[in-house]
């Protein structure tokens, strides 16, 4: 730990000779940050290696926890502050599911609520200095966005059969363009999941290398008021970012819900 | 200053990002110039609204990835 500490105030050091020397050598490297390191030891990361991103994960779900069930477990009449920030997030997911599919969509609730608080908490819990986005990575929203996907498809040819497939029939459109639409349709609903994860990993990702640029132009010594001010624009941007691709994440899952309960056009 | 064709590549990519702020811009003043003509008619369409957004946005996404693979993957 303390030759861990000796090196790294070395680099340091070294890091700002360079910036000194009125070099363009950044201090760190932005993407240093998603890196997936080994919590104990050096070892290699494996399989089953607990890494930080399992801890932010861990976290993440102990906040959910500690949020929900610790939140409402009073059930007050009169709601306690996290009482109240409970039900307001049931009751916008509950509204969210219940607007974009309809009634018989409420039977999946659990499921995007789930979704909905695991990506928004690991969004936020990513902003805190030194903490690590799990949601930033492409492994995880992959997974999220295959789950999805997966159920969705599979949901789909249990509740209508082999009329799921009207998804990619639009029969609104004159006949000699429906075998056009059909394979767009097509492409389209494969390209789904990429996009479904792309979008948030992306998003997360791209505006914590920005914040990072920024923090290593601060360390020279002309620009540093304007790079600590683009920072803290940034940082205010990354919260409202935060939030918006949860909302995104889930209510485009609610979406592909909606076609597999309702294919027809 | 060192670099190599990649590199241009990158920023060449980058150029998506502001194709999807123009298309994000498109989307939400298009909304806004809507929804102050039929105020009652605003608040049920937020999430069409951010579901527009987030098509659009997705593609400068891409670009942004296209960019980051070719600065430290190729």
């Amino acid at each position: 730990m303390a030759t861990e500490a000796a090196e790294g105030a070395a680099h340091g050091a070294e890091a700002a000779g360079h910036a000194a020397e009125g070099g363009s050598a950044l201090a760190f490297h932005p993407m240093d940050q998603f890196m997936v390191k080994p919590l104990f030891g050096h070892g290699d990361v494996g399989m089953f290696t607990i890494t930080n991103a399992t801890l932010w994960m861990v976290v993440a779900i102990l906040a959910i926890i500690g949020l929900m069930v610790l939140g409402t477990s009073r059930r007050a009449v009169i709601p306690s502050r996290s009482q109240s920030i409970a039900e307001l997030a049931y009751g916008f997911v509950y509204k969210m599911v219940e607007d974009v599919t309809g009634k018989d969509g409420l039977k999946y609730f659990p499921y995007i609520m789930t979704l909905f608080l695991f990506i928004v908490f690991a969004n936020f819990l990513g902003l805190l200095p030194m903490a690590f986005t799990p949601t930033a990575h492409f492994s995880v929203t992959v997974v999220l966005a295959l789950a999805v996907f997966l159920t969705v498809t599979i949901l789909g040819f249990v509740k209508n059969g082999v009329s799921f497939l009207g998804l990619f029939w639009v029969s609104s459109a004159p006949l000699a363009l429906r075998p056009v639409l059909a394979l767009i349709e097509l492409i389209s609903y494969f390209v789904r999941p990429v996009s479904h994860s792309i979008r948030l990993a992306g998003n997360m990702m791209a505006g914590h290398a920005v914040i990072k640029v920024f923090a290593g132009f601060a360390a020279i010594a002309a620009v540093s008021p304007i790079s600590i001010l683009a920072i803290t624009a940034m940082y205010g941007l990354e919260i409202l970012v935060a939030f918006i691709q949860a909302y995104v994440f889930t209510i485009l899952t609610c979406v592909y819900l909606k076609d597999a309960l309702h294919p027809h056009h | 200053m060192e670099g190599n064709l990649a590199h241009i590549g990158a920023g060449l990519a980058a150029i998506g990002s502001g194709a999807a702020a123009i298309g994000v811009g498109n989307v939400a003043g298009n909304f806004l110039a809507g929804a102050l003509r039929n105020p009652s008619a605003a608040a049920s369409q937020t999430a069409t609204l951010f579901i527009g957004i987030a098509f659009a946005e997705a593609l400068g996404i891409f670009a942004f990835l296209v960019s980051l693979l070719l600065m430290f993957a190729v």
